[in-house]
């Protein structure tokens, strides 16, 4: 809402510099947003009457203009075809700073010698003046413009620009605005003196309104107004409808605008002589067909509100008015209409037809019924004055349902429950009072309040509370910390093991990543993940499905880093969405890492190697170490993995996940260049039940253990973790590890070796060799039934 | 016998004495106590001596063996010392250290830490929720019924708009204090960080993917001046103990009265620069006290319990700490950004 401070000050004195004001609104809940003087560049421009205008000597097209500008005189070269003598005009002298007609660029006027005449001074345009881009005629100042006046005080103007918020109907008008400034700064507004002459015949007998939809219209008023002269809106109006950002079009149009900008209540002028009978009924729609102004045909279903003739819609209720009936420059009688419509209808229609305007966004927040009254009244009276009509006696009013809102208790209790400070009870009926609210005082403590009528967003007393406090100022409520108890905590253990997971992920060297829960449906099939959700208005093809997998934004992010980064090892831990019957999709927490390029840096000391396999498992080791749990690697079939290098991971018998190297003809399709990649995915919601919290501490061995290293020979495919079990569950055993794997040609075809070093210790005492050579031996015979290996010397 | 053995001991430490480094050292060892050293050999020798001389020469030739071992460590420790004070030990401490692999949490992952831990330290308790939502959750127990003009306030991103069970992805974090408020009675003091959604274009300031924090506090007796308190106490937590913050009036359907809060420009430091649209004030959440239709819903009474609600973006905090530009950014997840945090 763009606020004329001008117009302002017809309804309220502004004591305070605008630059104060647009504060106090801001702090208030008005937000300004931007300021603009109008006419602050315009030193040394005054309002000049032009008193004589003769032939150019040696120019056909160029006039010479004799301004008077107040007990001085001055002759200067024009050349606008619009001045005439008698205008009132915008004179510049020598030294103006005003904008060249052909740059765009702010110039310093000097005199000058148009074809032989020296101009000491120059007959603005609107462009010059930097108010539009005209720059082919000049101002014509109404004719009551004092000579002689700087221009700047006589039309100069600031304009706020206020976002008004949702709740605030009524301060989408400037007497709302007015309102607010009068109570900001202690000053007492004045409404619009109200008062014309109803020359013509009973409105009723040229006019009837009926609404057959009291739901969806529940007020409408109507003036009639006959023998309007169409033309243009005097200028004052023009000025006031540009600095809020409209366009003047023609004084029935700029008065329905004006007044709409003045009351916040839109207006519609029907042109009365094409409305058959002047019966206008207010109804659904019945899926016809309606021509609206902007010459786009449109379908009035039954959902919308139509504004009808007998037979015919003439306009869609509150969002624009039809062709058919619209005013044009023959019009002499003008039905005048001030609704009140259903908001949430109002806004369902325009978003429907895509056609908010000023007025729909008006009535889609909900103005007061009252309001429309005050308004046609309004508007009449400029009609009447502006355009030398005549108004019919009276005011059509269907007002079927007469709202009326019981007053508010408001009690000194409530006030400092909700703002924890006390208000004196006078203090608050005096920022009630100057917003227009009636304040009785039941007691010492209890105010009865009754709500004007154009503040339909107060209903209850914390409404009122929000009034006090935001006037008074938000900076006078003291500062205080929480003083009651600290609720009970319940656990969240998903939060906490998400973030220990990360720690231990990032303690790992890897750099963790968010990336977006939208794709594309395209990258889930490559992989065969899960059918998705889709969105029902997404951005774009690339952000139409609920990921149900975390792999295809990953390799898309492998594919963008890889280009400038030597190695990558990265993770996410982010959802997935599983459709579900009845209910809201199952949102399940997944860790995905991948790992790529060089181990380590290059470096004057270090050889760089690729990594493999076992370092993206040894990443995980740390993890399920970390995390206490002991994971299972068995080896298993992934479609995006290569085969044979591929495991599926398991904790206490349940599958939690996968790790594999990424099978290169899934890496192309995502434009991934490195190779090998290595993946890794952890359901955590399948994890974290699995984590069992730490037990009792084992007691530090007081024996020392006695190591053996054995090489067995055993069939090529074997995994070692089978050995290693057999080995682990024998009595004594403390530890294994593999150090060695060994293939090559000297051994028999088929067989490979695998050397483990092995502690056997006991925590009763020291083992003697003997000891330990009668356990490993049982070993050795138990690992050549089970698993046909044999020992190698 | 004897003096031989004298001549052996000064002979020998003599030899010692002029030696300067550790492999003449060994030489010597080997020389005088090696198996075949000369010492050894005297001792191997006593077998041949009468029993009475045995026993004075052994327990003459064991004392100058203790003595040379003796002097020998003295020696070895010596020379070590020499060559560390001489600096014979140094190497280039200016080459770079062995790798070991860097990782770094998420910006989004570090900033969420940040205010959740302001908030903890409160005594607030983190908890999360669903991003795909019903719209009763994040519109209508907010106080933001169907065809309510506050609804422009979040462009929607639709599942699906069926009239029994609109669904969608959550426009804000504030639906769980709903969810919060429906499982528990008061005392309630949660944050609640999460991802959230909104059908907007993207550009340097906008996302339509983004993360919030949303905190909720309802007890008997929690008022407006609780309100600024805390979030006073956050705003000094994240950007510094002299950081000045401001409480203007603003509208949220499920707050009332409702705020904004924004902190003193710490680019111009209120003179009013681009940062700051040259206000000189960086508006940071929305706020505002729970409103009654609100604890009504979740069956609180609204008589007796009051509380404050808040919602942040948790990119901006970040961004403003770290005069980041632009946005997107975030989740372009371009490694050459993500390191430097
Ligand atoms: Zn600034």
């Amino acid at each position: 809402m763009k606020v004329s401070i001008n117009w302002l000050k017809d309804y309220v004195d502004v004591i305070i510099p605008a630059a104060d004001l647009a504060h106090k609104l801001t702090m208030s809940g008005n937000e300004v947003e931007g300021m603009e003087v109008i006419g602050a560049a315009w030193d040394k421009v005054v309002v000049g009457h032009v008193v004589a205008l003769e032939p150019h000597p040696d120019a056909d097209r160029l006039r010479l203009a004799t301004v008077e500008l107040g007990g001085e005189q001055m002759t200067v070269v024009c050349g606008a075809p619009n001045v005439q003598v008698n205008d009132k005009i915008a004179f510049a002298r020598v030294g103006a700073k005003l904008i060249d007609g052909h740059s765009g660029e702010a110039m310093e006027l000097r005199p000058a010698k148009i074809r032989g005449v020296v101009s000491s001074g120059m007959v603005c345009s609107e462009m010059e003046l930097g108010m539009s881009d005209n720059h082919n005629e000049i101002i014509v100042l109404s004719p009551d413009a004092p000579v002689g006046m700087p221009l700047a005080e006589y039309m100069g103007d600031t304009v706020l620009d206020i976002t008004v918020t949702p709740n605030r109907a009524d301060c989408l008008s400037i007497l709302g605005i007015a309102r607010e400034t009068a109570a900001l700064t202690g000053k007492t507004m004045t409404m619009p003196e109200v008062k014309y002459t109803e020359d013509g015949e009973p409105i009723d007998k040229s006019v009837s309104v009926a609404i057959a939809d009291p739901d969806l219209c529940y007020r409408y008023c109507a003036s009639l107004i006959t023998g309007v002269k169409i033309g243009p809106s005097p200028e004052w109006m023009q000025r006031r409808l540009l600095a809020s950002g409209m366009r003047p079009i023609s004084n029935i149009v700029d008065i329905t605008n004006y007044v709409m900008l003045e009351y916040g209540q839109p207006l519609h002028a029907f042109d009365y002589e094409r409305l058959p009978g002047g019966k206008v009924i207010v109804r659904r729609g019945k899926g016809e067909k309606l021509t609206t102004i902007d010459d786009v045909d449109r379908k009035i279903t039954p959902h919308m509100l139509a504004i009808a003739d007998e037979k015919n819609p003439i306009a869609l209720a509150g969002v624009m008015g039809g062709e058919a009936s619209e005013v044009n420059e023959k019009t002499t009688t003008i039905l005048l209409e001030s609704a009140n419509f259903n908001s949430e209808n109002i806004r369902r229609t325009a978003q429907a037809m895509k056609m908010r305007s000023e007025a729909s966004l008006r009535f889609e927040k909900g103005l007061s019924p009252e309001l429309a009254f005050y308004a046609v009244r309004r508007a009449t009276q400029l009609i009447v004055e502006l355009t030398g009509g005549v108004a019919a006696k009276g005011i059509v009013d269907v007002y079927p349902a007469v709202v009326k809102y019981a007053p508010i208790s408001l009690t000194g209790d409530r006030v400092r429950q909700v703002l924890g400070t006390d208000i004196d009870q006078d203090e608050m009926v005096g920022v009630l009072e100057t917003l227009g609210f009636e304040c009785e005082r039941k007691s010492t403590v209890e105010l009865l309040v009754s709500v004007p009528y154009w503040r339909t967003d107060v209903s209850l007393p914390v409404d009122l509370i929000e009034e006090i406090a935001r006037i008074t100022g938000y900076d006078q409520i003291p500062t205080t910390l929480l003083s009651s108890e600290i609720p009970q905590n319940e656990s969240h253990p998903m939060l906490a093991f998400k973030d220990k997971v990360r720690d231990i992920l990032v303690g790992c060297g890897m750099q963790e990543i968010i990336t977006y829960p939208l794709v594309s449906r395209e990258t889930l099939d490559k992989i065969s993940a899960p059918e998705p959700i889709r969105l029902l208005n997404p951005l774009s093809a690339e952000q139409e499905y609920l990921r149900t997998s975390l792999k295809p934004s990953m390799l898309m992010k492998v594919a963008d880093n890889e280009k400038h980064e030597q190695s990558l090892g990265l993770f996410e831990i982010g959802r997935i969405y599983l459709s579900r019957e009845n209910e809201l999709p199952d949102e399940r927490e997944v860790l995905m890492g991948s790992i790529t390029g060089q181990r380590g840096q290059k470096t004057w000391n270090t050889a760089s190697a690729t990594v493999d396999f076992y370092d993206a498992k040894g990443i995980l080791e740390v993890l399920f170490g970390r995390l206490g749990v002991d994971a299972a690697f068995e080896p298993a079939e992934d479609e995006t993995l290569v085969k044979g290098r591929c495991a599926s991971i398991a904790v206490a018998g349940q599958a939690i996940g996968v790790i594999g190297q990424l099978d290169p003809r899934v890496a192309e399709w995502y434009e991934v260049s490195s190779d090998p990649v290595y993946l890794f995915e952890i359901e955590l919601d399948k994890l974290l039940p699995l984590v069992e919290p730490l037990g009792e501490y084992t007691p530090i061995a007081r024996f020392p253990g006695s190591t053996r290293d054995i090489s067995l020979l055993v069939d090529i495919d074997l995994p070692s973790q089978k050995v290693q079990h057999i080995i682990e569950d024998t009595k004594l055993v403390s530890s294994v590890a593999p150090f060695d794997v060994y293939t090559g040609d000297k051994l028999p075809a088929g067989k490979k070796t695998l050397a483990y070093s092995i502690v056997y210790q006991s925590s009763e005492r020291t083992l003697t060799d003997k000891e330990v050579n009668k356990v490993q031996d049982g070993l050795l015979k138990r690992l050549q039934k089970t698993l046909g290996v044999t020992l190698r010397q | 016998m004897l003096n031989d053995l004298d001549k052996l001991k000064s002979q020998a430490i003599a030899e010692l004495q002029s030696i300067t480094d550790a492999n003449s050292i060994e030489d010597w060892r080997v020389a005088y106590l090696g198996r075949k050293g000369k010492l050894t050999q005297i001792l191997r020798g006593l077998s041949t001596l009468p029993i009475e001389e045995r026993k004075a020469v052994g327990a003459a030739a064991n004392d100058i063996k203790v003595l040379l071992d003796e002097e020998l460590n003295k020696r070895h420790r010596a020379i070590k010392e020499a060559s560390l004070d001489g600096g014979a030990q140094a190497i280039d401490v200016t080459l770079p250290g062995r790798t070991v692999p860097l990782g770094r949490l998420h910006p989004t992952t570090q900033i969420i830490r940040q205010i959740n831990d302001a908030f903890t330290s409160m005594g607030f308790e983190v908890v999360e929720g669903p991003e795909v939502e019903s719209d009763y959750y994040n519109f209508e127990a907010l106080n933001i019924p169907k065809d309510h003009p506050a609804r422009d306030m979040w462009d929607t991103i639709w599942i699906s708009r069926d009239e029994a069970s609109p669904t969608l992805l959550r426009t804000h974090t504030s639906p769980m204090q709903v969810r919060v408020m429906e499982k528990r009675q008061p005392p309630v003091r949660v944050v609640v960080p999460g991802r959230c959604y909104r059908y907007e274009a993207t550009d340097a300031t906008h996302e339509s993917i983004f993360f919030q924090i949303e905190g909720l506090a309802v007890d008997k007796g929690i008022t407006f001046a609780d309100l600024k308190g805390t979030l006073y106490e956050f705003a000094k937590r994240l950007f510094g103990a002299e950081r000045k913050v401001r409480f203007r009036c603003d509208y949220f359907p499920f707050v009332e009265p409702g705020v904004d809060m924004s902190i003193d420009c710490f680019v111009c430091g209120g003179k009013g620069c681009r940062l700051c649209s040259n206000t000189g004030w960086i508006e940071i959440l929305g706020a505002g006290m729970v409103h009654p239709n609100v604890l009504r819903g979740v069956g609180y009474d609204s008589d007796i319990y009051t509380g404050f609600a808040f919602g942040l973006g948790v990119e901006r905090i970040f961004m403003l700490k770290h005069g980041i530009d632009d946005i997107r950014l975030f989740y372009g997840d371009d490694l050459r950004f993500l390191k430097q945090f």
